[in-house]
C-alpha cells in the first residue's frame, strides 16, 4: 500500500511514501510542498488542479500518484520556455487574474494548448479550456491573452 | 485637519522606528492603537503606510483582496497624494484596529433611499457613521472599499507627504512651501534633492498642522489603468491563499456536518468511530457541537495529510447515513420554504420599506393594471477556493491563518470558541480565492477553532488546518435566499405609469448574518437586503408601495454578491419591460421617460443603448438563428449600470448570450481597467445564476454536491463583453457588485423580444419546442 513511489517533478526526481491511490494533487501540495496547484473540486470538474504529465494537461485531483510515476510531471512552479513565458507575460499584461485561485490551472491549460496549436481559434480555446472554471469571470481576458500570446510567439523567433 | 501633536518617534524592537500610537484623538482614522508591521529600518508614518530606506512604500490596506482589485486601487489613492514612485509601491495587510473599520458600508446599509434626505434620515446617517467609527468593524463587502477609504487613504498620503517635505525643508533651512515632490523625491527651489527613503526617519518629527488634498484635475495616478499589483504572482502560482498555509508539524482536518435543522452531530457507533480512528494517518476523531457562528454540529477527523483525513471523514459519513433510520424526519427543504413564501405573498401583510403617493389606491383608479409574480431560487456562492482555516492554539494564545472579509469577527470567533482574550488571538489575513459574500461569515473559522480545542489534549500545540471538500462547501453555504415578488402597476390612458406596488417574501439575509456574528444593530427592524433594488432606484414612480414579508427557515442564508439587488433587479427590470410592452413603447424609451429627473441614470441608459446599437437590426447567428436585444438598468452600491444583452435560442430551447454591452457610472473612475474587469466579472457571475443557478434542499441537505450538479458559466458559454465608463467627478462608488444585477433581466427581456415569452423565474428556461 505505501511502498515508495518514484516521481519526476519539474525536472527533478522525488520519492514519496504514500498510499498509491493518493491523488497526485495532495502529494504535490502537501508532501512535496508545491501549493501552486490548487484544490477546487476533487472530481476533475473544475480544472484548478491542472498539471502536465509528459506535456499533456491532466487533473491532478483525479490522478492517482501511482499513475504519474514514470512520467514527467510539470506544475505551475516548473513551467518554463518561450510558450510559458509568453502566456504568463500576457496574463499579467492583460490583468487576467482576479482572485487568482483558478489561474494556475488556466495557465497550464493555455500553455498545453499553445504547444499543440500555435494559432488556436476561438473554438479551439473553447474546447481546450471549457473544463477550467473561473468564478470571477476572467474568461474574456483568458481568451484575449491566449490570442496575444500566440501572436507574440508567431512574430518573435 | 487638526494638529496632531501626539506623534512621537521611538525606537522599537528590532531597530524599527515607530511612532507613539497611544494618544488617540477620538474618531480619527489616521493613527491606530496597533502600529503596522515594519521590516528592517522601515518607518511607519501613520497607520496607512511605511517607508523603507530604499524608498519602498508599503501601503497598509485594511480590505481583503478577493479578486476585486482593491489592494491596487487603494494603494493608488494613497500613492497619488504621497507623490511617490508607483514602481516602489507594495501593499501589506493591516492589523485589526478601529481606524480600519468600515464606515461607508454601515451608513449605506441603512434602509433609506438615496432620495430620502430629510432631517431625520441625515441625523440617523450621522449617528450611524459615528457609531461605525466607534465600533470599528473591519469588513470588506457592500462594494464599499473605495468609498470607505477614499478620504482616509488620501489624507494619510497627503499627511505623510507634508511630513517628508517639512523634514527636507528643515534639513535645508528653507520654507517647506518652496519645495515640491516628484516621484519619491523632495526637491528644493535651487534643485537640491532628498529621497523619501532618506527622509522617512526624520519626517516623523514633522507633523503638519493642515494638509490640502489634490484637486481631481491634478491627479496623475488616479484615473489611469495601472496594472494590478497582484497579476504577476497570480499568473505564476506564487500567490498564496489560506489553503496554501503550511506550518511546521501541521495536521489537517476534514469534517462530517449535520443537515440543516439538526442539533446533534451525525451519529456513528463507537466501533465505527474506532474503525475510522484506526485508519492510516488519522490522529484524532472528535465531535464538535457547533459554535453558534453558523457551523453545524459535526464530526471532525485530524490526520497527517488532508487526503487521509478526508478518507476517514468519507467513511464516517457513510456510517452516519446508513445509521439514519428516517432521513425524511428532517423537514427542512426548499419545497416547504417556497410554500411559506407563497403563503406570505398571499397574506400580503409585509413590512413596509418605502411608501408614498397612495400607490395601492391608485391601482384601482388606473386605466389599466398589470399584475405579475416573479421568483428566484436559493443560490450557492461556490468560491473556487473551498472554505478553510488554520489554527495554532497554545495555552491562552492563538493564531489564525485564513481568508476572511471580516478579520475582527474571525478573531472574536476564535477567542470565543477557545475561551481566550481577543487580544491574545493574532489573525494572519490571506488572499481570498473568491469571496462573493461567503467569507463574510466565520462559520469555518469557528469550526477550525472548535477542532483545535477538541484535539488540544491529544495533539498539544499542533497547528490544525481545516479544509472543506467541495461537497462540504456546496452543502454548508449561507445561501442567497429564494425570493418571490408580486408586482402590480397602473398605466393611464396615455400609457404613463401611475403607481408601482412590490411585495416580496423570503428570508432576511443580513438579519440572519447579524445573529450569527452577534452584530446587534441589524438584528431587528427592516432588513434592507431583502428589498434593496426595489424602492431605491432612480425611476420617478408617481406612487410607490414596497414591502417585504420575512419568512423563517433552517436553510442558512447570507450575503450573496449584490445581496437584495441580485433578485430585486430581476423582478423590477423585467416588470418595467412588461409595462413598456403594455404601453406599446420601446423599452429603452419607456425607461428614459421615468428617468427625467435623474440625468446621471439617463446618461448611463443612453450610453448603453448607443454603444449596443439599440434599435438597429441584428444579424442572424452563424447557424441562421435570429437574435434580439434586451436592456436593463440598475443602481446599486452608489453606482448605476445599464446592460444590453444580445441573445438567440438554439436547439431544444438552449439560450445563448452572444454579446453584452454595459455602461457604468461609478463616480470618478480610479482605475478604469479594474472597473471594466469588475463589470465583466459581475456580468459573468450574473449569467451563471440567470441561466443555471438553483440550489435545491431536501431533508436538510442540498441536492447539489459539486460542480457537475451546480452548473456555472464556462469559457465556451461566455459572451463578448464591452464596458463603457461614463466620465464623472463624483466621489467614487462601488464596482464589485453593480455589474451583476442588470444582466438577468437584460437577458430575460431579450428573450421576450425574441420569443414573445415572458420568463418570470430564474434560472431562465424556455420550453424545448420554442421557436423564434
Amino acid at each position: 500500500m505505501t511502498d515508495p513511489i518514484a516521481l519526476q517533478v519539474n525536472g527533478a526526481p522525488a520519492t514519496v511514501t504514500v498510499d498509491a491511490e493518493t491523488p497526485l494533487l495532495w502529494v504535490l501540495r502537501q508532501t512535496l510542498g508545491l501549493p501552486g496547484t490548487k484544490f477546487g473540486c476533487g472530481i476533475a470538474a473544475c480544472g484548478a488542479c491542472t498539471v502536465h504529465l509528459d506535456g499533456v494537461p491532466v487533473r491532478a485531483c483525479a490522478t492517482p500518484v501511482s499513475a504519474a510515476s514514470g512520467k514527467a510531471i510539470t506544475t505551475i512552479e516548473g513551467i518554463s520556455g518561450r510558450v510559458a513565458n509568453a502566456v504568463q507575460q500576457q496574463w499579467a499584461a492583460l490583468d487576467v487574474p482576479q482572485c487568482g485561485y483558478c489561474q494556475s490551472g488556466q495557465v497550464m491549460a493555455a500553455v498545453a494548448l499553445l504547444h499543440e496549436q500555435a494559432a488556436p481559434s476561438d473554438d479551439d480555446i473553447d474546447r481546450a479550456l471549457q473544463g477550467n472554471l473561473c468564478r470571477c469571470g476572467s474568461y474574456p481576458r483568458i481568451r484575449a491573452a491566449i490570442h496575444r500570446a500566440a501572436e507574440t510567439l508567431a512574430t518573435s523567433p | 485637519m487638526k494638529r496632531r501633536t501626539f506623534l512621537l518617534a521611538g525606537l522599537g524592537t528590532g531597530g524599527a522606528l515607530f511612532l507613539g500610537w497611544s494618544l488617540l484623538p477620538p474618531r480619527q482614522r489616521l493613527l491606530g492603537r496597533t502600529r503596522p508591521d515594519t521590516e528592517g529600518q522601515a518607518v511607519a508614518l501613520n497607520g496607512w503606510l511605511t517607508i523603507a530606506p530604499d524608498d519602498t512604500v508599503t501601503v497598509v490596506v485594511p480590505k481583503a483582496e478577493m479578486g476585486q482589485g482593491t489592494h491596487t486601487a487603494l494603494a493608488m489613492l494613497l500613492a497619488e497624494e504621497l507623490g511617490c514612485d508607483w514602481a516602489r509601491v507594495r501593499v501589506q495587510q493591516s492589523p485589526i484596529d478601529a481606524i480600519y473599520g468600515n464606515v461607508s458600508a454601515f451608513v449605506e446599509g441603512l434602509p433609506f433611499s438615496p432620495e430620502s434626505n430629510g432631517t431625520l434620515e441625515r441625523g440617523i446617517r450621522w449617528m450611524m457613521a459615528k457609531t461605525a467609527r466607534e465600533l470599528g468593524v473591519m469588513m470588506t463587502g457592500g462594494s464599499s472599499s473605495i468609498r470607505d477609504c477614499w478620504m482616509p487613504m488620501r489624507e494619510a498620503g497627503a499627511t505623510a507627504r507634508a511630513s517628508l517635505v517639512a523634514a527636507a525643508a528643515a534639513t535645508w533651512g528653507v520654507d517647506p512651501s518652496t519645495c515640491r515632490t516628484d516621484r519619491g523625491v523632495v526637491i528644493s527651489r535651487d534643485g537640491r534633492q532628498l529621497r523619501f527613503g532618506e527622509l522617512a526617519a526624520r519626517a516623523v518629527a514633522h507633523q503638519p498642522d493642515t494638509v490640502t488634498l489634490k484637486a481631481a484635475a491634478d491627479f496623475s495616478l488616479i484615473g489611469t489603468s495601472v496594472p494590478r499589483l497582484d497579476s504577476v504572482a497570480k499568473s505564476n502560482g506564487s500567490a498564496t491563499f489560506g489553503i496554501d498555509v503550511s506550518l511546521p508539524g501541521m495536521q489537517y482536518a476534514a469534517v462530517v456536518m449535520a443537515p440543516f435543522g439538526a442539533t446533534t452531530p451525525p451519529a456513528v457507533s463507537s466501533a465505527q468511530w474506532q474503525q475510522c480512528r484506526a485508519m492510516a494517518g488519522v490522529s484524532a476523531v472528535v465531535s464538535i457541537p457547533g459554535s453558534g457562528y453558523g457551523d453545524p454540529p459535526a464530526l471532525a477527523v485530524v490526520a497527517t495529510s488532508w487526503w487521509q483525513a478526508h478518507q476517514a471523514a468519507v467513511a464516517l459519513a457513510a456510517f452516519a447515513r446508513a445509521g439514519t433510520t428516517d432521513p425524511g424526519a428532517i423537514p427542512v427543504s426548499t419545497v416547504t420554504a417556497m410554500q411559506d413564501i407563497h403563503t406570505a405573498i398571499q397574506n400580503d401583510n409585509g413590512m413596509p420599506m418605502r411608501i408614498y403617493g397612495g400607490a395601492k389606491a391608485a391601482l384601482t383608479t388606473s386605466a389599466r393594471t398589470l399584475d405579475a409574480t416573479y421568483a428566484v431560487p436559493y443560490l450557492a456562492h461556490a468560491t473556487m477556493e473551498p472554505m478553510n482555516a488554520t489554527i495554532r492554539a497554545s495555552g491562552s494564545q492563538a493564531e489564525l491563518w485564513t481568508g476572511t472579509q471580516v478579520p475582527g469577527y474571525a478573531r472574536a470567533a476564535v477567542a470565543h470558541v477557545l475561551g481566550v482574550n481577543e487580544e491574545q488571538v493574532t489573525v494572519h489575513q490571506q488572499l481570498l480565492g473568491g469571496g462573493f459574500g461567503r467569507r463574510l461569515d466565520v462559520d469555518y473559522v469557528a469550526q477550525a477553532a472548535a477542532i483545535a480545542k477538541a484535539t488540544a489534549d491529544q495533539l498539544p500545540n499542533v497547528p490544525v488546518q481545516l479544509i472543506w471538500s467541495r461537497e462540504d462547501d456546496f452543502r454548508h453555504d449561507l445561501y442567497r435566499p429564494a425570493t418571490v415578488s408580486r408586482l402590480q402597476a397602473g398605466l393611464d390612458d396615455a400609457g404613463r405609469l401611475t403607481c408601482f406596488v412590490a411585495h416580496s417574501a423570503g428570508q432576511a439575509p443580513f438579519k440572519s448574518y447579524s445573529r450569527r456574528v452577534g452584530f446587534l444593530l441589524t438584528q431587528y427592524g427592516p432588513d434592507r437586503t431583502t428589498t434593496e433594488g426595489t424602492w431605491d432606484q432612480p425611476y420617478d414612480f408617481p406612487a410607490l408601495h414596497a414591502s417585504h414579508s420575512e419568512i423563517g427557515s433552517a436553510i442558512p442564508v447570507g450575503s450573496w454578491r449584490s445581496v437584495g439587488h441580485s433578485h430585486q433587479a430581476f423582478f423590477v427590470e423585467s416588470f418595467i419591460d412588461e409595462l413598456a410592452a403594455a404601453a406599446t413603447q420601446d423599452p429603452a424609451a419607456f425607461r428614459a421617460s421615468l428617468l427625467q429627473s435623474h440625468p446621471r441614470a439617463l446618461r448611463v441608459l443612453q450610453r448603453a443603448a448607443e454603444q449596443s446599437g439599440w434599435g438597429t437590426p441584428l444579424a442572424d447567428t452563424s447557424d441562421g438563428r435570429p437574435r434580439a436585444r434586451g436592456i436593463a438598468l440598475h443602481a446599486s452600491f452608489g453606482s448605476i449600470v445599464a446592460e444590453v444583452a444580445e441573445v438567440s435560442v438554439g436547439e431544444n430551447g438552449r439560450i445563448r448570450v452572444h454579446r453584452v454591452v454595459a455602461a457604468v457610472d461609478c463616480g470618478l473612475p480610479v482605475n478604469p481597467n479594474i472597473i471594466t474587469q469588475q463589470i465583466e466579472s459581475g456580468i459573468i457571475d450574473g449569467l451563471s445564476s440567470a441561466l443555471y443557478g438553483e440550489l435545491v434542499v431536501e431533508a436538510g441537505t442540498p441536492r447539489a454536491s459539486n460542480f457537475h450538479e451546480y452548473r456555472v458559466l464556462r469559457m465556451n458559454e461566455c459572451p463578448t463583453i464591452e464596458v463603457h465608463i461614463v466620465p464623472s467627478l463624483d466621489v467614487p462608488t462601488g464596482v464589485g457588485e453593480p455589474g451583476l444585477p442588470p444582466i438577468a433581466p437584460a437577458v430575460a427581456n431579450a428573450l421576450f423580444a425574441l420569443t414573445g415569452k415572458r420568463l418570470r423565474s430564474l434560472p431562465l428556461r424556455l420550453p424545448t419546442e420554442v421557436t423564434t
